[in-house]
């Protein structure tokens, strides 16, 4: 029981509740969504139209990443306490999660790497998706597995 | 033992405290969030390794368009609406556990009905979209291709979308909900402990914090489905 207590304890160095800095924790993450929502619904269909290859996607992209990864800070440090805790632990939970790093950056590598093999190969038949082997011949209704 | 208990200044691993400062069941909660957190990532960087092997991929503005009661047209604006729902029943949560750390059963109980209700209506809204959606003809294995549902569905380039689009939604957004689900589960289990006294008793409020800490995550997974799936 006595440590029970103790975790009680320790668990109280912002007992009283910071209040203050949760609205202002929600304060921040409301403003990066309503920014997000700005571009994603107005300024991205303005500035790209309905160009499906503009050279601005990419930017959009890694400006909705930043929004994404800043938002996960806030919530993780400042609703899930973490930026709070003894400094070894956020170690122990920050540093397995660089593995995405590698994850990503591989896995996105395959994917991009597979659609420009099949583009260089089989040049003939657009790709229109991963698993259609559709012949030419099929015309503008294939994609539906058949049930 | 009670020699080395009583030595000021000792080593942080020398054994007689904690030396993360939390208690077993909240480090292990952590743990398990962040194994969670490598599942949810496999599953969207497998949806982003077939997005970036597919030619074309359908547009999120016009696939989700819809409201309740206001048909299409609105881009973006329900699951914003879904996110907002679930923010602001993370800042519930927060709320309770700052009233645990008081002691103060009557407000710990009123903010985990709040954040209970928060969660009810997340999965309330998920379960309209994922209705609207079938009803448009997009299931796991199928996506529209035809009339007015077609052209909605239909990939940036003009071309036939495949089914990998409704697959990976489907099961992403599937698996957040179940843990959505799950999350209201273990609230009103946790509600129902407050309001027997079950914590009060046992002199803290710990539980709480454990149960809160899944509840962010549940908040926090939805920030990175909602950037994949909505936004790119």
């Amino acid at each position: 029981m006595s440590q029970h207590n103790a975790a009680a304890e320790h668990g109280t160095h912002n007992a009283g509740g910071n209040t203050k800095l949760v609205l202002r924790t929600l304060g921040i993450l409301s403003a990066i969504t309503i920014i997000e929502l700005f571009v994603g619904m107005y300024l991205a269909p303005k500035l790209m139209g309905t160009d499906p290859h503009s050279s601005l996607k990419i930017w959009f992209n890694i400006f909705y990443l930043v929004c994404t990864l800043a938002k996960a800070f806030y919530i993780v440090s400042e609703f899930m306490h973490l930026g709070h805790e003894v400094k070894n632990l956020i170690m122990t939970i920050v540093f397995p999660l660089f593995l995405f790093v590698w994850f990503i950056i591989a896995f996105l590598w395959e994917g991009s790497s597979y659609k420009n093999l099949r583009d260089t190969y089989n040049p003939k038949v657009p790709v229109k998706g991963v698993h259609t082997t559709t012949p030419e011949h099929h015309g503008p209704t294939p994609a539906k597995v058949p049930q | 033992m009670s020699t080395t208990a009583t030595v000021p200044q000792r080593k942080t691993w020398s054994g007689g405290k904690s030396p993360f400062n939390v208690s077993y069941g909240k480090l292990m909660m952590w743990y398990f969030l962040m194994s969670d957190a490598f599942t949810f990532g496999a599953f969207l960087i497998s949806y982003g390794t077939i997005r970036f092997s597919s030619a074309s991929w359908p547009n999120p503005n016009l696939v989700f368009d819809s409201m309740p009661f206001l048909g299409g047209g609105y881009p973006l604006v329900f699951v914003s609406i879904m996110t907002f729902i679930l923010i602001a029943s993370s800042v519930t949560m927060v709320l309770a556990v700052q009233a645990g750390h008081r002691m103060d059963k009557a407000a710990v109980a009123k903010y985990m009905v709040w954040t209970i209700i928060g969660g009810t209506a997340f999965l309330g809204c998920q379960a309209w979209e994922w209705s609207n959606l079938i009803g448009e003809g997009a299931f796991w294995g199928q996506i529209p291709t035809e009339g007015h549902e077609g052209l909605k569905f239909m990939n940036m380039d003009g071309t036939v979308p495949t089914t990998n689009f409704s697959n990976y939604f489907f099961t992403i957004t599937g698996f957040h909900g179940f843990h959505v689900f799950s999350g209201v589960v273990i609230n009103i289990i946790m509600l129902i402990q407050t309001l027997k006294g079950t914590f009060e008793r046992r002199g803290h409020y710990e539980m709480i914090e454990k149960a809160g800490l899944y509840w962010h995550f549940v908040d926090l997974v939805w920030v990175f489905v909602f950037t994949c799936f909505y936004l790119f």
